[in-house]
């Protein structure tokens, strides 16, 4: 069955985060033939049209305005509420990011539809369109329909694959005016922590400390290899506990969960909960003093040994792999 | 002041998961109040120490969560209140659970509502943000700070590392992010305490609602296990030999480099 669908882009210093393209990939898939429209708010976001249409979008509608600068629940309700009167769309795919964890609910709500969060896989079986979602921390699956109501659904970044680029593709990129008032929500002051280098929910790769990487200092050999395979630093909850490191690195059942095509764990036994925040990664790597580290259980590949003899080897090894490349 | 706690009885998730009937099978299995909310649970009570009034923490489900409620009073919540859908929802959804909190609390004239910001089963984060847009009320979720002076709140939320501090008004949701607090245990007074506090149990019918009203909107088709991981490949040899080995697996087999 043919439907619109619309996308939620969203906008990071500038660009379109990754995961809005394999948004769109998502809302293709639900479209089942139908039009899939791009949606981006912000103060200056129409020059961004184009590139949305190249991964997909058959064409863009743009809301701007000052307020729509930073994100608040109350001023990207009301922008897509009034794209939701204009386009009357089936369904609406959106991130499964802090942006779009927060504002879905509340959109799916207002409208009395159900919402499906957190989808990694979607697909056309006889005739619906079922949904595949993690559950109890990765350690169960569920598939699920809509059954009523607006097709919903957030998609977890790094799980969907985007749509190759085309770039001969061209669409209509519009704007639309609308008022926005009254927010209820000021930010007043915004603190980058996690923004330094690359997006842990987003990362490719990632290389996370636990307890055995001892000190903040003992992060360094980690942050290098990370930088040589374009990744992210990340921490099992002992190594934030233990101040080695922000929370915000923290990888795990509190904390966030990641699927990256390559994880290196390094000095980090596998406690459950940091299992549940990175076991459906696509590949893992253990390097662990302990032979007996419950993480060797996950792991695709281990090396019992010392990380700090490891990992230098370890950076050297794929940067020649990688220049020769 | 008037503070609400959503809070859901969940499945540990230390337990090992198995599935029996198509369903996650849980005898045996260890239920805990879910973590998130056990951060909400102590930050309210800690606004109600320094602001005054009461701490109400209301759960939608079966009789079995008279015991994490239990535990909520214990903390030093004041009273609890079951919404007891056994006989009602077979199937609900975040649409379905939201729908019914929202009808509890919409004459309830609160001035704070706490959950945690997601629940360790389900996973979907979604019934704080419903249930305040139900009750037109603004919300902010994942948040780790939370100061209340007269009517304006001022509140850090977590947005994936980066912090945002954010002024609002009450009356105000806010979902629970780790790094809010540190949840107490309960005390041996407290849990003695607990005995006597009012836990009320009422159903959909005690808030007009019917079957119909909160129909799930969507339907679970299939539950399944992750594909069993073969046992991995722990490099043997010279430390040398064994990263140029890694190296050359990760990128000529596995292909992720």
């Amino acid at each position: 069955m043919a439907r619109k669908v619309l996308v939620l882009g969203e906008v990071r210093e500038g660009s379109l985060r990754n995961v809005s393209f394999e948004a769109v990939a998502a809302a293709k898939t639900s479209a089942e033939g139908g039009e899939v429209v791009g949606v981006l708010f912000g103060d200056s976001v129409s020059a961004l049209g184009a590139e949305f249409i190249q991964y997909g979008a058959d064409r863009v509608v743009t809301v701007e305005d000052e307020l729509l600068k930073q994100y608040t629940s109350d001023g990207y309700s009301q922008a897509l509420l009034a794209v939701i009167d204009q386009e009357d769309p089936e369904g609406i795919i959106f991130g499964h990011t802090a942006q779009g964890k927060d504002l879905a609910p509340k959109i799916a709500a207002k409208l009395e539809s159900g919402l499906i969060s957190d989808v990694t896989d979607l697909e056309v079986e006889g005739g619906n369109l079922v949904f595949t979602r993690p559950i109890y921390s990765g350690k169960a699956f569920e598939k699920k329909i809509v059954t009523d109501g607006l097709l919903f659904a957030t998609i977890r970044p790094n799980n969907i694959a985007p749509l190759e680029k085309d770039e001969s593709r061209n669409g209509d990129v519009s704007s639309l005016s609308v008022e926005i008032k009254n927010l209820r929500q000021v930010i007043k002051e915004v603190v980058r922590k996690a923004t330094e280098g690359v997006d842990l929910s987003e990362a490719k790769v990632i290389v996370a400390g636990g307890r055995g990487v001892k000190s903040e200092e003992g992060f360094e050999p980690l942050k290098e290899l990370a930088d040589v395979l374009g990744g992210a630093v990340g921490a099992s909850r002992g190594a934030c506990d233990a101040d080695y490191c922000d929370y915000s690195l923290q990888i795990g059942q509190t904390g966030k969960v990641v699927t990256p095509d390559l994880y290196i764990a390094c000095g980090i036994s596998g406690a459950i909960q940091h299992l549940a925040g990175m076991s459906n990664s696509k590949i893992i790597v253990a390097i662990n003093k302990d032979p007996e580290a419950n993480i060797f259980k996950v792991a695709d590949y281990g090396i019992v040994g010392d990380l700090f003899e490891v990992l230098p080897l370890l950076t050297k090894e794929f940067k020649e792999l990688l220049v020769n490349a | 002041m008037n503070i609400y706690v959503l809070m859901k009885r969940t499945f540990d998730t230390e337990e090992k998961i198995t599935i029996s009937g198509g369903k996650i099978n849980e005898d045996g299995a260890e239920f805990i109040i879910n973590p998130y909310d056990e951060y909400a649970i102590e930050e309210a009570i800690q606004v109600r120490d320094e602001h005054g009034g009461e701490v109400t923490v209301v759960s939608v489900g079966t009789e079995e969560a008279e015991k994490q409620l239990r535990t909520a009073l214990a903390m030093g919540a004041d009273k609890a209140v079951l919404i007891n859908t056994e006989d009602d929802v077979e199937e609900g959804d975040q649409f379905t659970t939201s729908k019914i909190l929202a009808e509890f609390l919409k004459d309830k004239e609160v001035d704070l509502i706490i959950g945690g910001n997601v629940a360790i089963d389900g996973g979907s984060g979604q019934v704080g943000p419903r249930v305040a847009e139900l009750l037109a009320i603004p919300y902010i979720t994942t948040i780790t700070k939370l100061d209340i002076e007269g009517t304006t709140a001022t509140v850090v939320r977590d947005v994936e590392g980066d912090s945002e501090v954010i002024e609002t008004s009450l009356p105000l949701l806010v979902t629970a992010q780790q790094g809010l607090n540190e949840p107490r245990y309960p005390s041996l007074p407290g849990i003695m305490k607990a005995k006597k506090k009012p836990l009320d149990e009422i159903e959909l019918d005690d808030l007009d609602l019917d079957e119909d009203d909160v129909e799930a909107k969507t339907k679970t088709i299939e539950i399944s296990l992750p594909p069993k991981k073969e046992a991995g490949k722990v490099l043997e040899g010279e430390l040398e030999g064994q990263v140029k080995e890694l190296v050359s697996l990760l990128h000529n087999e596995a292909k992720v480099v």
